[in-house]
């Protein structure tokens, strides 16, 4: 589904990703994790599109296309969808309104008609009980004064509303207290399919006792060194990141 | 009323005694400003005496005043004697069908929506469509005047219902206000003048739209309203088609007076020429706006989208004399490309148990500047008066300005005063938050812009509400191209 191979990102003239591969399957769930500045928001940002980052090399294919070529709207549309780590505030658009308007930008773009005002409140009603959101959410601004946790649930509220075919998860669980990340945790779980795929980026294990992993990632700086299944997550919160560090071949003095 | 003998007596006397008639091309006058002008103005008008003498006292009063330089827009200075201030309402240039019709033009009255037979008599296209519309307006005007409601042009009030426009014009505004105000009284063009007897609803929007005689705007425009008690009506003016003119200084006055328990609603949107990207060319508004509560329980309520104009100066205010008497002022004012609008309001408190809300919302886009300028004066016996005010700025981009100069005088300790006020701007977050949602750019700026928005566009009339939604998206050129 995505095939990412030798990728290399630069944000701000710094080389922050300095070679990564990877390749996930339909209906994989893959965990990357990595200390603090190894790379793991980058890597997300990047898929998403974000054009402060700047690539510099190497590619990343979803279901055959050029993913870097697509401006981020339209990899939304072809199913690529990021729950962020810091969801923005945007006063006076309902969330609501927000999620109507982007469920119809991507029906629109693949052929299918707009969704009725009837269809969507009982699609949207059906997907908020699943992360225990109540009916004023829907008409209070876009993360207006949301609480952290809210922000959270709000995102893969709108990942279950949008159903996308590959979802990037960028540290969902940081803020959240145990209930909301099981409810959050839940809603992850309930979307996962034979058809659709995952990337899970976090620092600690604690959402993947809950998200388990077909693969896990180790993210140091800009490289992914050391792959493995769930267990390594599980070896990884006893030990630490240290061991892998010092495993790690040494990195290259980033060249100028 | 003045007879109609008096009256040709008196242009007959002015005629002998000036007798400058002849001289001049019978539908302008040369360039500049002088007693002269103003008594050829007021008496191509065919205005009587007392009229004449007030545009007089007014422009010898203007004459004594300076332009004021305390606004926070800039522009070069204005030769009032390079103006011509009077041209009778030319016919539009008459053309076959909407296709003759500027491709620019309609591909933006496409944009906003504007009706087929709303394109065609804005274009002036000569056929049935636009005859209809004035059998349309007939209609209208029969019926408001079996209710007794007089709506008509400003000339034929001075003419028809002399002793009503005596009474009020100037009450509210007088000549001597302000500088733009004097000039505006000396020299005004036309306007609507619109009663509503005591006790009666006016039971629909009174537009300009439907004023036959008079539909075009003039460069000095003057505007009388008046709610006798129990009255209410509801008046837009402006629309959102986009309006270019030749005249750049646009001065015009407006007064509104409710008396007891009535309620007047004033609603503008205001799309003149903006100028182009460079800030070339583009409209001058300096407008005074002013209601006055004069009776108890009345209400005064402006709401305004203002998205035209290069240099917008303009602030509706409500003297609020009776008690209980309620003012509001919901505005909306963009600045894009090299606008610059300064404009709020101010709201007098002088009757007990007064109230007032202000929600003002400025959009700042390109190199435009925005300024907010409000007063709330609570005057001393003013007990118990409340005041509400918001002022919200957007800045889009990083080279437009917003400023705020809210002014509170009070005197009077009963009184309930809140302000809040924010400044946010569009950033690239937000706008790749909604790109990861299949957002684009575009609608995504469009919409947070909408969201700003909501507060005022909700106050204003249902149609309008929709049309002005339209129009911002398209002033600020949100259709396929962000800057």
């Amino acid at each position: 589904m995505l095939e990412i191979k030798n990728l290399h990102v630069k944000v701000a003239g710094k080389e922050i990703l300095k070679g990564i591969d990877l390749s996930i399957g339909p209906g994989e769930v893959h965990a990357v994790m990595g200390p603090n500045g190894s790379g793991k928001t980058t890597l997300a940002q990047v898929l998403a599109g974000r054009l402060t980052y700047e690539v510099t090399g190497g590619t990343a294919r979803f279901e055959g296309k050029d993913l870097l070529a697509m401006k981020p709207e339209d990899r939304a549309r072809e199913g690529v969808f990021m729950a962020f780590q810091y969801p923005v505030e945007i006063p006076g658009v309902s969330n609501a309104y927000f999620l109507k308007a982007a469920l119809n930008a991507i029906r629109k773009y693949r052929g299918l008609e707009e969704i009725d005002a009837m269809d969507f409140m009982s699609l949207v009603q059906d997907k908020a009980k699943l992360l225990g959101l109540d009916e004023t959410f829907m008409k209070r601004g876009l993360n207006e004064g949301f609480s952290g946790g809210e922000k959270k649930k709000n995102e893969v509220f709108q990942m279950a509303v949008l159903e996308p075919k590959f979802c990037i998860l960028d540290e969902t669980d940081s803020g959240l207290d145990i209930d909301a990340l099981r409810l959050v945790a839940n809603g992850v779980n309930t979307m996962r399919s034979p058809k659709r795929s995952m990337l899970v980026v976090t620092h600690y294990q604690r959402l993947l006792d809950y998200v388990i992993p077909e693969f896990v990632h180790v993210l140091v700086d800009g490289r992914i060194v050391k792959s493995g299944d769930a267990d390594l997550a599980r070896n990884l919160e006893k030990h630490g990141y240290g061991w892998i560090v010092e495993e790690a071949p040494r990195p290259q003095p980033a060249r100028a | 009323m003045v007879s109609k003998s008096v009256l040709q007596e008196q242009m007959a006397k002015q005629e002998y005694k000036y007798g400058f008639v002849a001289d001049f091309d019978e539908d302008t006058i040369p360039k500049g400003l002088s007693e002269d002008v103003v008594r050829l103005i007021s008496h191509k008008k065919k205005e009587p005496e007392w009229m004449t003498e007030w545009r007089l006292r007014a422009y010898r009063h203007w004459l004594t005043m300076k332009e004021p330089t305390w606004s926070n827009v800039r522009y070069p200075p204005i030769n009032y004697q390079d103006i011509i201030y009077y041209a009778a309402p030319r016919p539009k240039k008459e053309v076959k069908s909407l296709e003759d019709v500027d491709p620019e033009i309609r591909s933006l009255y496409a944009k906003l929506g504007i009706p087929l037979q709303e394109q065609e008599r804005l274009s002036g296209v000569a056929v049935d469509a636009v005859l209809d519309s004035v059998s349309v307006a007939t209609t209208f005007k029969d019926k408001l005047a079996e209710l007794g409601i007089i709506f008509c042009s400003f000339s034929e009030a001075v003419l028809e219902h002399p002793d009503l426009v005596r009474k009020y014009l100037g009450s509210v505004v007088p000549f001597n206000d302000n500088f733009f105000a004097a000039l505006n009284s000396a020299v005004f063009s036309d306007g609507s003048f619109a009663y509503v007897p005591p006790g009666v609803r006016c039971p629909m929007e009174l537009s300009t739209y439907f004023r036959i005689n008079a539909q075009d705007t003039g460069q000095f425009e003057r505007t009388l309203i008046i709610a006798d008690p129990g009255a209410y009506v509801s008046y837009l003016e402006g629309c959102t088609a986009p309006i270019r003119d030749t005249n750049q200084l646009h001065a015009a006055v407006v007064e509104l007076i409710a008396l007891d328990d009535a309620e007047i609603k004033y609603s503008t949107i205001q799309n003149w020429y903006p100028g182009d990207k460079q800030g070339k060319g583009g409209i001058y508004n300096f407008v005074t706006k002013r209601g006055k509560c004069l009776g108890v329980n009345s209400k005064i309520s402006w709401t305004q989208v203002e998205t035209g104009s290069s240099i917008t100066w303009k602030y509706p205010s409500c003297i609020l004399q009776g008690d209980n008497s309620v003012g509001e002022f919901y505005s909306v004012a963009l600045a894009n490309n090299y606008q610059q609008a300064d404009t709020g309001t101010k709201m007098l408190h002088i009757g007990k148990n007064t109230r007032s809300t202000i929600i003002s919302k400025g959009i700042s886009a390109g190199y435009g500047r925005n300024t907010y300028r409000g007063r709330v004066q609570i005057h001393k016996g003013a007990t118990n008066a409340r005041n509400y005010s918001q002022c919200d700025s957007l800045l889009i981009g990083s080279t437009c300005a917003a400023f705020t100069f809210p002014d509170i005088q009070v005197q009077e300790p009963t009184a309930q005063m809140e302000h809040e006020a924010s400044t946010s701007k569009i950033g690239e977050d937000q706008l790749f938050y909604c790109q990861t949602r299949g957002i684009t750019p575009e609608d995504a700026t469009n919409m947070i812009v909408n969201g700003f928005c909501k507060q005022v566009f909700l106050k204003l009339p249902m149609e309008f509400a929709v049309e002005a939604q339209k129009l911002i998206s398209v002033s600020l050129n949100l259709e396929g191209t962000v800057g």
